[in-house]
């Protein structure tokens, strides 16, 4: 987006420290622009993961660390060796672990072959150690002689992160790997894929449509639109601090308000939201559990507002509240809080919540005490953006 | 909430397949490289044919009768196209729309005369409708001349007997398209107050049009192929000129000069076809919906169906394969020497050396295609290979003559360079140039049977082997081939038969003394020794069956099925 992130140069002293980097990237498929100018550092053995909408881009940007496409422009570098750029290194010879969506395991070799595959040119015993070894990394030891076929899905996309990982890759790239997986069994094997990329220190970059699944795995999370990563950051940052109106929307339920100057700051309908005046305009992210929603009585405060809607979504209730402007919120209440249609209730801001402010499609800074006008929105630990 | 955020739901395959379907970058030149090479050389023939026909552009050498042979190939194709049309639009009506006895067997035995080459089905109408035939003889008897009968063996024969051995492809096709078109559309029609009639031209017909079109374009190809058969019935078409013209001459630039005009006639037929199909494809969406119910055929209508569908089949396949097996068995009773000569076993080991080899040349071109293709992916490799598949289109005299020039050329400039030996040696002392040309024509089938294999494979599969280290020959060996074993081995079956079938290239490029079966079937029958040409007949009739049964598998697996849908 707007640059302002700093970005750690690869070729630097550190750069032993970044698994994978790409400089100013970019791919297109006729007109289409795929991926455009980007810049992306990945550390060693953390977990990246990209979302955004289809067509943003994420997939194509894995498909040009794996060497399964050619970058129009720019280099991208994993471990200290340049794949793509001036150089051009084949998938085969990349050293990188790729896990697909259908787990695209070879259906005419057993699990153990399959896993053997990529550990050509090693004795034999040696590949047997190895295959027991990242077989009992994933907990399936016992299907050592099964075919794809006899396995259940789950297993089969453990398999093919142990086949993965089997030949010790500078980087595993996945992509969408869970979203085949019925939702029940969905939550065990991210955790049992995590404890594995974790417990063998793997650099990973996953690619997902699943805010939750990006929230939860990455140590980094990247969102991106329109072949550029809008934000780059911690998953509570990218959550909790959206540096744009898209990323707030994509990561999750928000609605907007717009905010007036007062004599003590900015307010919205909710009230009070900063205590700084210097900007007009200003429009408040509000997440749904961001907001409380009390009913009448002495003591209470808060925007009156109806009950407009309710939706039983089992551990919340999401209550659509309309406001006195006509304006419609939203707010998850706990289980055991149902107010009916046309209750009149008080919203507010939940106690301890900053909310986010926007202007116009960006950010505003966070920091009530020291506004800043270019508006950086990291701080300048974590990755790079463009 | 977020209105302007479209979310990220894989929709049923559709988007993500074309993202998963692209393939390695251009990244590997040598295999773009051996994918064009392949192209390339399969279409030296059809270049040197043009080539030589310019280059040779100021004699014009053609034959005095060109204009009429011109016009009999014209009429040809136009009576061959009527009778396939009738024969496989009308029985394609027949066993989709209407239930009669024996309906369901009738739907798959009615493509068995694509077993029957034309070259044995001719001679059996020569035998049969011959002036010495028991119908001249009934005829001349009872209206005291023979006439029509006559006809039969005399021109008529011709466009007869192709459109009874031609006329599944276009049954085929058709029937596809009326399944695919289904009962909604059908419905729709009547329930607008049209007869069954006006329903079936006015809204199936036009709508089966595009399969239709390429239904006849196969046929027409096939009849301008062939210059065998019709010699039988003393018909002459531009390739029987072709084929006269060589053999009479061996001068290359006339020869060459008629393969431009069966070229351009097979030009003209593949521009029909564009023209006819209206660049719609009606039939991408039908594929789903259940075929429409047939209607039920009462009283003597069912049995006039019956007989309908049972006398082409009768015509087309069954009476001539039992009258074959009875000259097969009397003339092997009456001299079972026959068997043992040393002719049926050359014949047969020269057919099947042919066979295989022609076949494991095709495969391992097919093979080598298709993994190339993937290995790049770029466009340049996917046109080359698609590029291949035009010899099917090709009729076989001007490869024949292509084969032929090409080789003379190599010849010259093998000599040219002092290695001994002249002017064809390679091409006529030899099997190669048949081999070449067998190549040129049945790549495409063996690259269709091993490319549909290829697409069951998932790119991601070919894309993890990349990524556990495979070189490309190793994901080749270890990935590629034993996933299309399948295809592969259809392949190996289709092309081997194909070249047993082979006629005309035989008898255009084998080398003095070598005889195939299909070539001493066409020779004895040419003596009216048909007694004994029943035995070989019948080999190639059978092994011809082995395709159609594939054919019939694949058809009924893409078609769709009566469901029964909650």
């Amino acid at each position: 987006m707007t640059g302002a992130a700093t970005v750690r140069p690869a070729t630097s002293g550190t750069a032993t420290a970044s698994a994978v980097t790409l400089r100013g990237v970019s791919k297109s498929y006729g007109d289409t622009l795929a991926v455009s100018d980007l810049d992306l550092t990945v550390q060693r053995g953390e977990i990246v993961a990209l979302i955004g909408p289809s067509g943003c881009g994420k997939s194509t940007l894995l498909r040009l660390v794996a060497g399964l496409e050619r970058p129009d422009a720019g280099s991208v570098t994993v471990g200290d060796r340049v794949v793509a750029g001036p150089e051009w290194v084949p998938p085969e010879r990349r050293r990188i672990g790729l896990v697909f969506q259908e787990h695209a395991l070879f259906p005419h070799l057993t699990v153990a072959d399959n896993i053997r595959f990529g550990l050509d040119g090693r004795s034999r015993s040696e590949q047997d150690a190895r295959v027991r070894e990242v077989l009992e990394l994933v907990h399936l030891a016992h299907v050592v002689d099964r075919y794809p076929h006899e396995l259940s899905g789950g297993e089969q996309q453990r398999v093919a992160l142990a086949r993965a990982l089997a030949p010790r890759p500078e980087v595993v790239l996945l992509d969408e790997p869970f979203s085949s997986l019925d939702e029940s069994l969905r939550a065990r094997v991210r955790a049992d894929t995590v404890e594995a990329l974790h417990a063998t220190g793997t650099t990973a970059i996953l690619v997902t449509h699943d805010q939750t699944e990006a929230l939860s795995i990455g140590d980094h999370v990247g969102v991106m639109r329109a072949g550029v990563v809008e934000q780059w950051g911690r998953p509570v940052e990218v959550f909790e601090r959206p540096v744009s109106r898209f990323v707030a929307s994509f990561m999750g339920d928000a609605d907007f308000l717009p905010t007036s100057v007062t004599d003590s700051g900015l307010a919205c309908e909710l009230g009070l939201v900063t205590i700084r005046k210097d900007v007009a305009d200003a429009e408040v992210v509000v997440r749904p559990h961001e907001v409380s929603l009390r009913l009448p009585g002495p003591g209470v405060t808060g925007a009156a507002a109806v009950v407009d809607r309710v939706e039983y979504q089992g551990p919340f209730i999401l209550h659509t509240v309309r406001l006195a402007s006509g304006r419609t919120i939203r707010s998850w209440q706990p289980h055991s809080v149902r107010y009916p249609v046309g209750t009149e209730v008080l919203a507010s801001i939940a106690p301890g919540i900053v909310p986010s402010l926007l202007s116009g499609e960006t950010a505003l800074t966070h920091s009530p005490t020291q506004p800043d006008p270019t508006a950086t929105p990291l701080p300048p630990d974590v990755g790079s953006v463009h | 909430m977020s209105a302007e955020v479209e979310t990220d739901r894989p929709v049923a395959g559709s988007g993500r397949r074309s993202r998963a379907a692209r393939l390695p970058g251009s990244g590997r030149p040598a295999w773009s490289a051996l994918v064009v090479v392949i192209a390339l050389l399969v279409s030296v023939p059809v270049v040197s044919v043009l080539v030589q026909a310019v280059a040779s552009a100021g004699d014009l050498a053609l034959p005095s009768d060109l204009l009429e042979m011109v016009l009999t190939t014209v009429a040809l194709l136009a009576l061959v196209g009527l009778g396939t049309s009738v024969l496989g639009v009308g029985l394609a009506w027949l066993v989709t729309a209407y239930d009669f006895p024996g309906r369901r067997l009738f739907s798959w035995m009615l493509v068995l005369p694509l077993a029957m080459p034309a070259y044995v089905l001719g001679f059996l109408f020569l035998s049969t409708f011959g002036p010495a035939g028991g119908p001249a003889r009934a005829s001349r008897s009872v209206f005291g001349g023979s006439g029509v009968v006559e006809l039969l063996s005399g021109w008529m024969g011709a466009p007869v007997v192709l459109s009874l051995t031609l006329y599944p492809y276009v049954y085929l096709l058709a029937r596809a398209a009326f399944r695919g078109q289904g009962q909604v559309t059908w419905d729709a029609a009547r329930m607008l107050g049209a007869t069954p009639w006006r329903a079936f031209r006015q809204v199936l017909l036009p709508l089966a049009r595009p399969a239709l079109a390429g239904g006849l374009a196969v046929v027409m190809m096939e009849t301008l192929t062939d210059f065998a058969t019709v010699q039988y019935f003393g018909v002459r078409t531009v390739s029987v000129g072709v084929y006269l013209t060589w053999k009479g001459t061996f001068d290359f630039a006339s020869a060459a000069q008629l393969s431009v005009l069966v070229l351009a006639f097979a030009v003209m037929v593949l521009t029909g076809e564009r023209l006819l199909r209206g660049g719609a494809r009606y039939d991408a969406r039908g594929s789903h919906r259940p075929p429409a119910a047939p209607t039920r055929l009462t009283g003597a209508g069912r049995w006039w169906a019956f007989a309908a569908a049972a006398s082409v089949l009768a015509v087309g396949f069954v009476l001539p394969v039992l009258r074959l097996v009875w000259w097969a068995v009397t003339a092997t009773l009456a001299d079972s020497s026959s068997l043992s000569t040393g002719r049926f076993a050359t014949n047969l080991a020269n057919s099947a050396v042919m066979a295989a080899l022609a076949a494991l040349a095709c495969v391992t071109l097919a093979l080598l295609l298709t993994h190339g293709v993937r290995m790049t992916g770029g466009r340049l490799a996917r046109g080359a290979a698609q590029l291949t598949t035009f010899g099917y289109a090709v009729p076989g005299a001007v490869i024949g003559i292509g084969v032929l020039v090409s080789f003379a050329a190599l010849d010259r400039s093998l000599e040219a360079l002092g290695v001994p030996g002249g002017t064809g040696l390679v091409v006529t002392g030899s099997v190669i140039g048949l081999l070449a040309s067998y190549v040129v024509r049945f790549l495409a089938p063996a690259y269709q049977a091993v490319d549909a294999s290829f697409t069951t494979i998932s790119p991601s599969v070919t894309n993890s082997a990349f990524s556990l280290g495979a070189s490309p020959m190793r994901v080749l060996r270890r990935v590629h081939l034993p996933l299309s074993r399948s295809g592969i081995a259809v392949a190996l079956v289709l092309v081997a038969v194909d070249a047993v079938k082979e006629l005309p290239l035989v008898l255009l490029l084998r080398p003095f003394g070598f005889t195939t079966v299909s070539v001493w079937v066409y020779e004895l029958a040419n003596e009216n020794f048909w007694e004994q040409a029943a035995l070989p007949a019948l080999l190639i009739v059978a092994l011809a069956i082995v395709p159609v049964f594939f054919l019939v598998r694949q058809v009924r697996l893409a078609e769709p099925h009566r469901q029964v849908t909650s």
